[in-house]
Order: structure tokens, then sequence, then C-alpha cells
């Protein structure tokens, strides 16, 4: 099976881009905020940028050496590219679109990605949705050994987004080619990645499991990327096998992690509970703030109570009569949290 | 308030057609179409008819043909002094013609810095068909280029990029992704620069002069008539109307530029794959 090898550097704006990579039979997801680096990463993979330094190869073939000099040319890499705007031709049907690498699988890849009804159409004239399974069809119709996604879902609305994340997934694993897809959205990742590197200023400061990040964040920018709650203390006293924090804002957390100095606590909304009042569980740590936002997300609400984000299920927000300005008492175990160095 | 300034407008729009469509309006009042078309049997107009289309037609194929290449390089490439080129390309635009004819004599007449040489080996320029070429070129070919690097740089640079990634080299992918999607601009940029081509009086005059049959266009020869016969004048600047009208209808209505080449380049494909 294919792999891909990748060991790039290039001076960006304001940092230097810095990455090793080897990326198998798999989706491999390159997470991080807008600027990072990352979409600089896919197009030196296809060669639309030729980086300072760096060598890129896919099994035995060499498609950037800087040392020896070699870089072959984006139409000699055998890429689909994926653009986040999916950059379809305008003046093209989606079948010419399709058939733009190669016409011989037009009416098979038409048909695989349900767009044969559109096939005279132009993308104008197409949803978000069609766009990107346009896009995907033409990517793959060149048989390309390597696949690239720029932000798969960023051009597509809230709705569309939860459906076309479940199709690319089923897609990604069905085709099991290397992939390479960058997004600054962590769900996105982790529906779509079994790996998943957390890029922060041109370097990773994370490369795991979306479970892996989730459970153990190796900093404070990985929690709250992954999702996670970020209450910033003093980790004081360790005694019984907890550590108790202090926190700026007063009051104390505990954690079964161990870390001294300044640490922030990370705890994930659906490791929180809300209560009228006070529970007598075994949850040791207790935030007593008001309601200050509701969301409802699908069969869940997510209620702000005070810093902190916890998730509930509609039926329990509904059962508590949970409303905007309630002052409620938020709790979590200490097992449920991770503390994390701060600077 | 709002119906007195929509009036206004409407007043000063029908003032600004009015002065221009009158002129041209007058001509028509004066040449009855007998007399225009007795003036196609006048061998001089026919003439200057054939020389003012053989120039003009060969001076525009040299325009698509180099200054197409061009404006898609300036437009894509960022270089040192790519600001310097582009000024330099559109400097023609705003200098007097005149300027233009007596710049093409010190360059290529006898006198010239390449007279000397160009005489060594036979060819002499000036007062020829070449001359009203060259002359139509420098003054004409600026109205395109501009006009086509503005067109290439309003294409999408990811879709040039997506073009690549899909495996087609940057000849075919200038050829069937920038290519039609700057039609529009480079139809509306070529239309521009042969009716200016087409009108070259003060270039031509100096550079190649107005020999009938030779060198004399249809401007040339509006100016040549004006103190011998002034109907023929004015039959022949009715002429030079019609024949511009001619080149900015077909423009717009070749029924779109973009699908026109993309049909045109679909079809030359299939007859190359199959």
């Amino acid at each position: 099976m294919d792999e891909l090898h990748l060991d790039l550097a290039q001076p960006l704006r304001a940092f230097d881009l810095e990455l090793a990579l080897d990326v198998g039979a798999e989706a491999l997801a390159i997470a991080g905020p807008s600027g990072a680096g990352k979409t600089t990463i896919l197009r030196a993979v296809a060669g639309l940028v030729t980086p300072a330094r760096g060598r890129i190869a896919l099994d035995g073939e060499t498609w950037l050496d800087t040392e020896r000099g070699v870089s072959l040319r984006p139409e000699e890499r055998s890429v689909g590219f994926v653009f986040q705007d999916y950059a379809l031709f305008p003046h093209l049907t989606v079948a010419q679109n399709v058939g733009f690498a190669a016409r011989a699988r037009v009416p098979e890849l038409l048909e695989r990605f349900r767009i044969d009804h559109l096939a005279k159409a132009r993308p104008g004239e197409l949803s978000g949705g069609e766009r990107q399974r346009v896009a995907l069809a033409r990517a793959l119709a060149r048989e390309p050994r390597v696949l690239l996604l720029d932000e798969p879902t960023a051009a597509l609305d809230a709705h569309t987004r939860a459906a076309v994340r479940l199709e690319l997934r089923d897609l990604l694993h069905e085709i099991g080619l290397p992939t390479l897809l960058v997004t600054h959205d962590f769900e996105d990742a982790a529906a779509l990645a079994a790996r998943v590197g957390v890029l922060v200023e041109g370097r990773i400061v994370q490369l795991g499991s979306p479970t892996d990040l989730v459970d153990a964040p190796a900093d404070a920018f990985v929690a709250s990327f992954t999702g996670g709650n970020l209450i910033p203390g003093l980790a004081s006293r360790r005694e019984r096998g907890l550590t108790e924090v202090a926190l700026e804002t007063g009051g104390f957390l505990y954690s079964t992690d161990e870390l001294e100095g300044r640490v922030g606590v990370v705890v994930h909304p659906w490791e929180i509970s809300v209560a009228r009042k006070a529970p007598a569980d075994s949850a040791l740590n207790h935030v007593r703030a008001p309601i200050l936002a509701l969301t409802p997300a699908g069969n869940r609400v997510r209620v702000r109570v005070g810093h902190l984000t916890a998730e509930v299920t509609a039926a329990s927000a509904e059962r508590l009569g949970l409303r905007q300005g309630d002052v409620v008492v938020a709790s979590f175990k200490a097992t449920a949290t991770r503390l994390v160095p701060l600077a | 308030m709002r119906r007195l300034f929509d009036t206004g407008l409407a007043l000063v729009c029908g003032l600004a057609l009015a002065f221009l469509v009158f002129p041209l309006l007058a001509i028509f009042l004066r040449v009855t179409p007998v007399e225009l078309f007795s003036q196609l049997g006048n061998e001089a107009a026919v003439d200057a008819l054939v020389v003012s289309l053989k120039t003009s037609l060969i001076a525009h194929a040299f325009v698509l043909g180099l200054g197409t290449p061009a404006a898609y390089l300036l437009a894509n490439r960022r270089f040192r002094g790519r600001a310097v080129v582009v000024t330099l390309v559109e400097l023609p635009l705003v200098l007097p013609p005149a300027v233009a004819g007596i710049a093409l004599l010190a360059a290529f007449g006898r006198q010239g810095l390449l007279g000397g040489t160009l005489d060594a080996i036979g060819i002499s320029i000036p007062f020829t068909q070449a001359a009203v070429v060259l002359a139509v070129l420098v003054v004409a070919s600026p109205f395109y280029l501009r006009a086509a690097i503005a067109a290439f740089e309003a294409v999408d640079r990811n879709l040039l990029d997506a073009s690549r990634t899909l495996g087609a080299g940057p000849f075919r992918t200038f050829l069937r992704v920038a290519l039609p999607l700057a039609a529009g601009g480079l139809g509306a940029g070529s239309t521009l620069a042969f009716a200016r081509g087409l009108g070259e009086f003060g270039a031509t005059i100096m550079f190649a002069g107005s020999l009938q049959g030779r060198t004399q266009t249809l401007p040339l020869m509006i100016y040549a008539q004006l103190d011998q016969d002034f109907d023929v004048a004015l039959a022949v600047g009715a002429l030079l109307i019609l024949v511009s009208l001619a080149v900015l209808l077909a423009a717009k209505f070749i029924p779109s530029w973009t699908s026109f080449t993309s049909i045109w380049l679909s079809r030359s494909e299939r007859s190359i794959s199959s």
C-alpha cells in the first residue's frame, strides 16, 4: 500500500512552517487555527508551491527533494486536490468538470456521487453539497494515489455539514487512499480522520487519535481546540492523590492529574452535570453560577454556566426547567479533569 | 424632488446622446444610399476599403497572436519591473498618434536607427503596406493588451491550480481554463483594438503616406478628398461608419464569446482524441 512521506520547512510571514509526517492508507487531519500554515502543506504536496527545504515521496517515488533539486510539476504528481471553495470550472458542465482529467470514468463517477441528473448543469446552479460531490468526483477521476482535502466542509451551511461529514467519512474509508485533510474545525477532523495533528504556528503540537487529544491534551491550546473548558489556576497542594487548584476567580477545583505551578484545569462539556443544588454524589468539583446562555444542539443543550460550558440532554434541560439567569451548580468529577501547564 | 432629479438625469442623458449622434446623422442626411452605393464603384474608394481591411486584419492577427500570450504572462507572473513593463505597454494609449508616426520613422525610416540595416538587406518599410500595419499595431495593440491583462487577472488562480492538479500542463490549462474564462474581456478588447486600428490616421499618414491602392486607407482618403470633392469625402465617411458598426455588432452578437470558445475547444479536442 502507498505511503506518503513528507518533511517540509517553509518560512511564512510570522513564523516558520516545519513538519514531518508519514501518511499510510488512512485519513490524517491537520487541524489548527486559520493562518497556521495548513493550506501551504497541501499546496506543497500538490506541487503548487515549492517549500524552501523538504522532501516529499510516495512510496519510492520522489516528488520533491530540495537537496537533490528534484521537484515534480503539479501535473506529474498523482494527487486529487479538493479545494476549499471547490474551484469548479464555471464555464464547464458538471460532466465536463468531472471529465476534465479523464473522460472514460465520467458515467461511473456521476452515478457513484449521485450527480448524474446534474450532468449538464453548470457549477453556478448547484447547492454547496452538490458542488462538493462534483469536486470529489473530479479529483478522483484521475485515479490519484493521494487525496488532499482543504477545509472540506467550510463552504457548507451548518445544516448540510453534518450529513456531508458522514458521507465523506464513508467515502474516505471506502477508497482507502493516503488522505491529508486540513481543517480549522476539530469536529471535522474527529469525524473524518483516524489521526489528527494539531498545527499551531507552523508546528504540530500533538499528533494522535481524536480520543487521545480529548483525553490527554498536550497543552492548553489542544484542550480548548478539542472543545474542552479551560479554567486557569494555581496547583498548590497535593493530598490523597488529588491536586488542589486555587482558581484565579476564587474557589478550588480538584484533579487526579499531577502538575505544579500555573495550570489550566481541562474538563469537557459532556463531563459536567447541571443541577439546582449541589448534588450529594461522588463529584468533588462544584461551580455555582448563573446560566448565561442556553444553546440547543441536536438532542442536547449547551449550557453556559459562568465560565463553564456544560452539555446536557434536551430532556434533562426540560425536566430541570433551565432558563437564562437561573443560578445553578455545575458539577464534575476530579477524575474527569486534566491539568495542562499554562505559561 | 426625486422626480425633478430623474427628469434632469434623463434630459442630460438625452443631450449627451444627441451630441454624439447628431454629427453621424448629419453625414447620412447628406449622403443618400444611392450616392453611397455609387461610391462602391469609385475605384479609389474601393482601393481604400481593401487597403483598410487588409492592413487592419493583418495587424489584428499580430495583436491577437502576440498580445494574448504576452497579456497572460503579464497577468500571472510577478517579477521586478512588472509595473514598468505594464506602464510601457499602456503608454501608446495616451501618446498622440503623430508621436507614434515620427517614432516609427525614427526607428525604421531611411535615416532611422534600423533604416541602414534594413536597406542593406533590401528592405524598405516606410510608405508601404507594411508601414500601415506597423502604425496600426503601435496604436491599436495597447487597447487589446490592457483589456487582456485585466481579463486574465480576473480569472481565479485557484481554477488554474485546480487544472494543474488534474493533470493538465500549463499550455492545456491556458487553453481550457484561462482562455475561455477570459474570452469575454478578450473579445471586448479585441473589438476596441480593431476599431481603433481601422480609424488610425496620424501615425499612418506620417509613416506610410497616402498612396492610393497601396497605403491610402479609408480615413486617409476622407482627408485627401476634403478639398477635392466634399461629397466623396462624406460618402467614404458613411462607408467607414457602416464598417465600424458592423465590427461592433459582430462582437456583440457573436453569441457570448465564452461559449463560443468552449464549443470550439471541445470540438477541437474531440477531433484530437478520435
